[in-house]
């Protein structure tokens, strides 16, 4: 925050990214241990079993991207709008609140861990559904605070300008919090359960969250390569276009095998097979943009990770999931590593590329506009190893949790029945452990990334304060 | 509207565009929930009445289908004792809740669905795991009640830790983990080996 003045929104944006960040690692540490249970399932036996280092795994990382969103809507907000945040001291209230909300499910989390078989434990200790653990308390909390951040977005947007990315921002919004009411209510039936879960599960991974990317995506590429305001909105209504086209009846592939009728084998295969189109349209899209600019941008590391998200959010959620999505394959990879892999690609590609890519666009102006283009001191070499690193080390994981996959595809599903038997005989198998190992491996040199980034975040533009004209702003 | 760029790819087409795609595929979806819903709940022909956990279920091949389903067959009380529907439910009832304040998905999926660190649950009613039919009840009794003590894990180290379940609590467990077993799961998991009757 050296001698720049931030707008009020930017205040709270950085806040939110400072929180994301912290979140960011906790992932990463309570992902070592998870896989460090594998190979050595004594690991902590007891004291902190593998559901809840899974869950607190799997829960930081989607609050951190959540706040990474959050974050990435209070910086563009009051540039995009023309006007400063309505209502920014609620929206810092809920920053607090939704803070020390997350605080202490984590702590609950780590140190009650489980509850009774009773209506009290799922209010205030565990609901015990995957992704969305957190006690129906902190359900309510979160609904409460995402309403004020949806204030602050709706009503900065209605006073000052609206655009084309501003209507398709609120609009997702609106839906995105809509979706997690389906989640947020107790059923015996499991059928019934899985049905409405995956409605928050996927509706947002696979719909909302990839259109409110698209809006930052949108908003990313005019500030790093100021590409026209007419040529990101357009591409923006034809990726939400082909998005909820393909997305909301693939829905569908998640009601292959809980107890639905057979008519979804064949809705959600065909539309979930469509679901990579827009992914390829997005990456067309930057890379097309990023070419006839000549890569030019003053900030080099932001754009990086715009294409490291294009390509991230082809190959992990389009491919990888596009190579399992068929309900003739789906069989014997649903419920097996097949899906880790592809969880693991895919939720870094698609989305904790653009956070980052976000960070970086806010770091710029924090130091001053800093010109973070081809002329930063050591060549930019942290950036550039943290990329490297980061993008290296989830592919390796994802590779590793793939061969994984398609043994215990082959020996626990194809061969061995699907048994407790069949289970183990995969999870024993040379080739199963080999997997685990390697994910291990590059579990670290992601942690090695991650270091570097924050470290390269705090220090980037620091050296050189080079202050560029204000025409690099997008207009 | 615009005169440099064609029509189909102006900024308005694309806009309405959206806004039509969007708005059908959502209807689409309302009306499949619709269709969808009363074939779910408990009692249709997918997924039958809590009752279930009465009768002898069975997975068997349906050669029409080509794929494994489950067949509901005589009386056979889950420890011996015949219940109502409403009792039924609420034992069924209670297991569910048990298996979410323990977070059995942090390691287990259900449906296939939850973490792949230990066994698919969708069918573990009918798993040779538990010896024979007739051994069934008490070994998954005694497992859930001393996971350490009665490991099955079959060469691997990796044990269930105890989770410290009351006996209540895990016969509510297998009264879940049975009524489970007979969802028709359009024949996941496949292949599956079914439990002898005699050990």
């Amino acid at each position: 925050m050296e001698n720049v003045q931030l707008n009020g929104g930017q205040q709270l944006a950085v806040k939110y990214f400072v929180v994301a960040v912290l979140l960011f690692v906790a992932q990463i540490l309570f992902g070592l241990l998870s896989g460090m249970q594998y190979l050595a399932p004594d690991f902590l036996l007891g004291v902190l079993n593998f559901n809840m280092t899974r869950t607190v795994h799997i829960n930081a990382m989607v609050v951190w991207m959540l706040y990474g969103f959050i974050g990435s809507v209070y910086w563009l907000l009051e540039e995009e709008s023309g006007h400063p945040v309505v209502g920014l001291k609620w929206g810092n209230l809920a920053f607090w609140v939704l803070t020390a909300a997350v605080t202490v499910v984590v702590l609950v989390y780590l140190f009650v861990q489980t509850g009774p078989g009773n209506d009290f434990t799922r209010w205030f200790i565990n609901e015990g559904r995957e992704y969305i653990e957190a006690p129906r308390w902190a359900d309510i909390g979160i609904v409460v605070c995402f309403s004020v951040f949806f204030y602050n977005v709706a009503a900065t947007f209605a006073k000052g300008r609206w655009s084309g990315i501003a209507g398709v921002l609120t609009l997702d919004l609106i839906a995105l919090a809509g979706l997690y009411m389906a989640g947020m209510f107790y059923t015996t039936n499991i059928s019934l359960d899985q049905y409405w879960w995956w409605w928050v599960i996927h509706l947002w991974v696979e719909a909302t969250w990839e259109v409110l990317v698209g809006c930052i995506m949108a908003w990313g590429l005019m500030k790093t390569l100021q590409v026209e305001r007419k040529i990101v909105t357009t591409w923006l209504y034809i990726e939400v276009a082909l998005m909820f086209g393909s997305g909301i009846l693939g829905l569908g592939h998640h009601y292959f095998w809980i107890g639905t009728p057979e008519y979804w084998l064949s809705i959600g295969g065909f539309f979930s097979a469509l679901e990579p189109i827009p992914l390829v349209a997005m990456v067309v899209h930057a890379v097309y943009d990023s070419g006839v600019r000549h890569m030019k941008s003053n900030n080099r590391p932001a754009l990086a990770w715009l294409i490291a998200h294009a390509f991230g959010n082809f190959f992990g959620a389009g491919v990888w999931g596009f190579m399992h999505t068929l309900p003739q394959i789906n069989l014997y990879t649903h419920g097996t590593q097949w899906a880790a892999s592809h969880g693991h690609l895919a939720f870094f590609g698609a989305y904790a590329t653009i956070i980052i890519a976000m960070f970086y666009i806010a770091v710029q102006h924090m130091r001053g506009q800093a010109d973070l283009g081809s002329h930063l001191p050591d060549r930019g070499w942290k950036w550039k190893w943290a990329l490297g690193l980061l993008n290296v080390g989830v592919v390796g994981m994802t590779v590793a949790l793939l061969i994984s996959g398609y043994e215990q595809s082959f020996i626990e599903r194809a061969m061995d029945g699907s048994t407790w038997y069949g289970y183990f005989a995969a999870q024993i198998h040379p080739w199963f452990v080999q997997g685990m190992q390697w994910r291990m491996v590059f579990g670290v040199v992601t942690t090695v990334g991650i270091g570097l980034l924050i470290w390269d975040l705090l220090t980037i533009g620091r050296a050189r304060p080079v202050t560029l004209p204000a025409a690099t702003e997008s207009r | 509207m615009n005169n440099e760029v064609p029509w189909w790819a102006s900024e308005s087409f694309w806009k309405k565009t959206a806004i039509w795609v969007t708005g059908i595929m959502f209807v689409v979806l309302i009306f499949l929930t619709m269709n969808t819903l009363p074939q779910i709940s408990a009692g249709s022909a997918r997924v039958p009445a809590y009752s279930v956990i009465n009768k002898h279920i069975a997975y068997e091949f349906d050669d029409r289908r080509n794929i494994q389903v489950p067949v509901i067959g005589e009386d056979d009380p889950l420890f011996g004792e015949m219940l109502s529907e409403k009792q039924a439910e609420a034992l069924v009832t209670h297991g569910k809740k048990v298996i979410q304040g323990r977070n059995c998905m942090g390691c287990h999926t259900l449906l296939g669905n939850g973490a792949y660190f230990a066994p698919d649950l969708t069918k573990a009613w009918l798993d040779p795991a538990w010896g024979s039919e007739a051994e069934r009840e008490e070994m998954m009794l005694n497992f859930l009640l001393d996971p350490q003590e009665n490991a099955r894990s079959f060469g691997s180290g990796r044990t269930m830790p105890n989770l410290h379940l009351t006996e209540e609590e895990a016969r509510a467990v297998i009264a879940f983990l049975k009524w489970m077993s007979a969802i028709d799961t359009n024949g996941f998991p496949y292949n599956f080996t079914v439990i002898e009757k005699e050990g």
